[in-house]
């Protein structure tokens, strides 16, 4: 059995008298995209908080790449090679597209930012942010202002930054969110193809992208995973079923809603 | 070359033109008052720094000021008394040589901005324009309390500072100095907004948790920010207590603090000669209505509220558009 | 240094703190609830000050010019609150200090106009001047001991109101979700220009009561005004607790510091110096202690997440 690439154990989060994590133990192997659904309230953005290191678990571990780093937080875990993108893009909107790339390229590099010399200037760093960019396809937009972007190319863009941090792992948090149709089947196409560069820890509402691209999926039900398994164990499951669609066990086919 | 390019140009080419003109019409007072622009412009460079490209509200500058121009008091009135600043471990003597001044108000300002910045960084945005301001007003009340610079008095230095090779007591030489000195700073200052750290800084001032996203730590590049600001701040101070060979606990007040904050804005924050702008406007103002009412800062008040209610850019911005994203 | 001067200087402390408190109470209330900071609160203390010095002179009645102070402090507030502050409450705090800073220039120099630039002066009145007899010996001054009542008492009944009254119950509704309120039916409005309203109050109070003790003059306010953010600081801001906490260790550290710090200087140093250095470190000492809690607890002692 080979060593998960990101993994929690029993990570516990209580907010008062709300326990919006119980025990949560996750694994992401390489290779595969893992799912993570369930119901509104679910404790879903808690969990993530805490595998990111933006809020510290009362209890348990997150452990990447073998070491733990429960300790650690985003921006260390963002060094060794822990990419998050955001629900609602978290990007410097005032700069354009290559701006923003090109912090992360230059981020990726480690070592000091120089004071000097221009960030825009031709070079390694510029060729890896156009490289990036030139993956998901927003190359021709590069002197665009963020601001002015569609929401589908603000999440391409939060993709690319990601990108030039040549990640080890990814975490992405409803990357679906607010694209319409066309939008969702690019996206679903390049994660697709993302896999085997990175896992892809994926947190959905969208379920026709869920069913296409998980390879496996955990569901949250109450701060708690009721359930882990393939597309067609987790279709099939009762308790699922009953998280989702309420007592009627039995109901014909029927997606979650 | 953008409007704002050719604003810069001409705006600092006119500040450059005022004691020329002073020289030919013989009125040696516009070179005075010219020298004073070009300082404030100076601490005012400093203060956008943190604040245009950091995002950084600080309501102590006046700190960085008091810190610069105090350095040069105490070096200068051991100097001119003769006696030595420490005798043990090693004998210190004062100075009056300018860049040794300069050198010495720099390094303290520095100090002291990494130390506040260190502690007030680690709390969010309020506590920060908080704990600026109450450390200004630390050193305004030591400042008031020590007597052997003066206390609340101020201390009246005799000596001008030296220049190798200029003779800075002449009134145009020592505008050259600080206006010599305002330009290397803007040049730093706008070769720092294009650089890797400045497209940080500025990504930090927007997103805080882009730039964690990315592995960086705002706090590390905000505190960086902090210090280059009141390095520089510290610098104009140094230079204001040389123009008027003075210094008090004043220069350390809420007042100065609120003053330096205030001229930027009005001049156009985060634009590279805003500080110019502004204090330019400060300077002519001050000296223009101060002689008709008692009363101008009234009327500062209203225009600074109207521009923050209704003109965000400034002056620069009402004058030169939009600011051309950096490229 | 006798235990009963000690004593006098506790009391002195805990008078500059109550005192306090009546400042920083308005300004975290203000900002735990709107999100504003607001510069002109110590504009607010003079206003206070300058109306209860004027009706004083006039009717040389001291209740009238309390009354006075709080009613223009308050009034002073709600317009200050409906024609400008109001626009401000969604805008970045660079803007808020601006405009605010705007509107101490304005206050200042218009009071300066109205007023002149000479300090007025407030009497204590009759009733409480002189001194008390304390347990222990100690004669001090009623007056003080008066206004250490006062604040203790603005205190219990600023604890009554935010956590018995239903205005209490919008405010800390308020302070942790804005937009809920609303959505729930609270006139949103109506409750920030009240809770403006009752911070400038406290101020205006805090003004004149300090205004019998000190002089009254243009630019007394700002002085109040830092140290009350130092106390916010300490304390954690939004939190009433946290600032009365905060009002007394900063009045106890000023008023002891003050008095300890030359001693315990004269103790390895000549009179003459330890007297100044004494001096010069007390100054500090306020913000010393605030630069202690920042490094043991960043938001403050009580601080709550806004």
């Amino acid at each position: 059995m080979t060593e998960p690439v990101l993994s929690t154990l029993g990570v516990c989060k209580r907010f008062g008298a709300l326990q919006a994590s119980r025990d949560i133990s996750l694994e992401l192997y390489r290779g595969e995209i893992h799912a993570l659904i369930g119901p509104n309230g679910a404790g879903k953005s808690t969990l993530i908080q805490q595998i990111v290191g933006a809020l510290a678990p009362d209890a348990g571990r997150v452990l990447f790449e073998g070491r733990d780093v429960t300790a650690l937080d985003t921006s260390a875990r963002a060094r060794l090679g822990l990419a998050r993108t955001f629900q609602v893009s978290a990007l410097a909107m005032e700069d354009t597209v290559l701006q923003n790339v090109l912090l992360g390229a230059f981020a990726a590099r480690g070592g000091r930012l120089g004071f000097f010399g221009a960030a825009v200037r031709r070079g390694e760093v510029r060729d890896a942010a156009e490289a990036a960019l030139a993956r998901v396809g927003l190359q021709d937009l590069a002197r665009a202002r963020t601001a002015e972007l569609s929401h589908g190319q603000r999440r391409q863009l939060e993709v690319a930054v990601a990108l030039t941090l040549q990640p080890r792992a990814f975490v992405m948090d409803e990357p679906m969110a607010g694209l319409g149709t066309s939008g969702s089947r690019t996206l679903t196409g390049f994660l697709d193809r993302l896999r085997d560069e990175a896992p892809i820890l994926l947190v959905e509402h969208d379920m026709d992208a869920v069913f296409a691209l998980a390879d496996r999926i955990s569901v949250l039900v109450d701060g708690r995973i009721i359930a882990t398994g393939t597309v067609e164990e987790i279709r099939r499951d009762a308790g699922v079923r009953r998280a989702y669609l309420g007592e009627t066990a039995g109901e014909s086919g029927g997606e979650p809603a | 070359m953008t409007r704002e390019t050719i604003f810069n140009l001409l705006l600092l080419g006119a500040l450059l033109a005022v004691p020329l003109y002073a020289r030919a019409v013989d009125e040696p007072y516009l070179v005075t008052l010219a020298t004073r622009a070009a300082i404030l412009a100076l601490a005012g460079v400093g203060l956008n720094v943190a604040l245009g490209q950091g995002g950084l509200v600080s309501l102590g500058h006046a700190t960085f000021f008091g810190l610069g121009g105090y350095s040069m008091g105490v070096l200068a009135s051991h100097a001119q008394g003769y006696t030595p600043l420490l005798t043990w471990p090693i004998e210190l003597p004062g100075t009056t040589s300018m860049p040794i001044v300069w050198l010495v108000a720099v390094t303290v300002s520095g100090l002291a901005a990494w130390l506040i910045g260190a502690l007030s960084l680690r709390t969010t945005g309020v506590y920060f324009i908080m704990i600026t301001l109450a450390f200004g007003q630390m050193f305004y009340y030591f400042a008031i309390s020590w007597p052997a610079y003066g206390g609340e008095d101020g201390l009246s230095i005799y000596v001008r500072n030296g220049f190798p090779g200029l003779n800075t007591l002449d009134p145009i030489q020592f505008f050259g100095i600080a206006f010599a000195l305002l330009l290397l700073t803007l040049a730093f200052a706008a070769l720092l907004a294009r650089s890797p750290f400045g497209l940080a800084l500025n990504a930090a001032r927007q997103s805080r948790a882009r730039v964690q996203t990315v592995g960086l730590s705002p706090y590390r590049l905000q505190l960086t920010a902090f210090v280059v600001s009141g390095m520089i701040t510290g610098l104009a101070g140094a230079l204001f207590a040389d123009l008027n060979r003075f210094v008090s606990p004043t220069m350390f007040s809420w007042q100065t603090s609120g003053e330096i904050l205030v001229f930027v804005i009005l001049g156009g924050v985060a634009r590279l000669c805003g500080p110019v702008a502004g204090a330019v406007l400060f300077v002519a103002l001050e000296h223009l209505l101060g002689g008709i009412g008692d009363y101008w800062h009234i009327g500062l008040g209203v225009i600074l509220l109207m521009v923050v209610l209704f003109a965000r850019g400034g002056l620069i911005g009402l004058l030169a558009g939009r600011a051309s994203v950096h490229d | 240094m006798t235990p009963l001067l000690l004593i006098e200087q506790c009391l002195n402390g805990l008078q500059f703190g109550v005192m306090l408190f009546l400042m920083a109470a308005g300004l975290t209330l203000v900002f735990g609830v709107m999100g504003l900071i607001n510069l002109a609160h110590g504009s607010l203390f003079m206003t206070g000050a300058f109306a209860a010095a004027f009706v004083a002179r006039t009717t040389g009645s001291f209740t009238l010019a309390l009354v006075a102070a709080l009613a223009a402090a308050a009034a002073a507030g709600a317009l200050v609150e409906v024609a400008i502050i109001r626009r401000l409450y969604d805008r970045p705090h660079l803007d808020q200090v601006l405009a605010t800073f705007a509107l101490i220039l304005i206050f200042s120099e218009g009071t300066r106009w109205l007023f002149g630039s000479f300090p007025l002066y407030l009497d204590i009145p009759e009733a409480l001047s002189g001194t008390v007899m304390l347990p222990g010996g100690i004669a001090y001054s009623l007056y003080r001991l008066t206004l250490i009542g006062v604040g203790l008492l603005v205190a219990a009944g600023l604890y009554v109101l935010i956590s018995r009254t239903r205005l209490g119950i919008q405010v800390r509704a308020g302070e942790s979700d804005r937009e809920m309120i609303a959505a729930l039916g609270v006139d949103i409005s109506r409750l920030y220009t009240i809770v403006f309203a009752l911070g400038a109050a406290l101020a205006g109070l805090a003004g004149a009561l300090i205004g019998a003790i000190q002089s009254v003059q243009v630019g007394m306010g700002e002085p109040v005004l830092i140290l009350a953010f130092v106390v916010i600081v300490i304390g954690g801001i939004g939190s009433i607790k946290g600032a009365f906490i905060g009002s007394l260790l900063v009045g106890l550290t000023d008023t002891l510091g003050g008095v300890l710090l030359p001693e315990l200087f004269a103790l390895f140093m000549p009179r003459a110096d330890a007297a100044s250095a004494g001096a010069a470190l007390a100054s500090m000492s306020i913000y010393l202690l605030m630069a202690v809690v920042l490094v043991v607890r960043p938001a403050g002692l009580f601080g709550v997440r806004t």
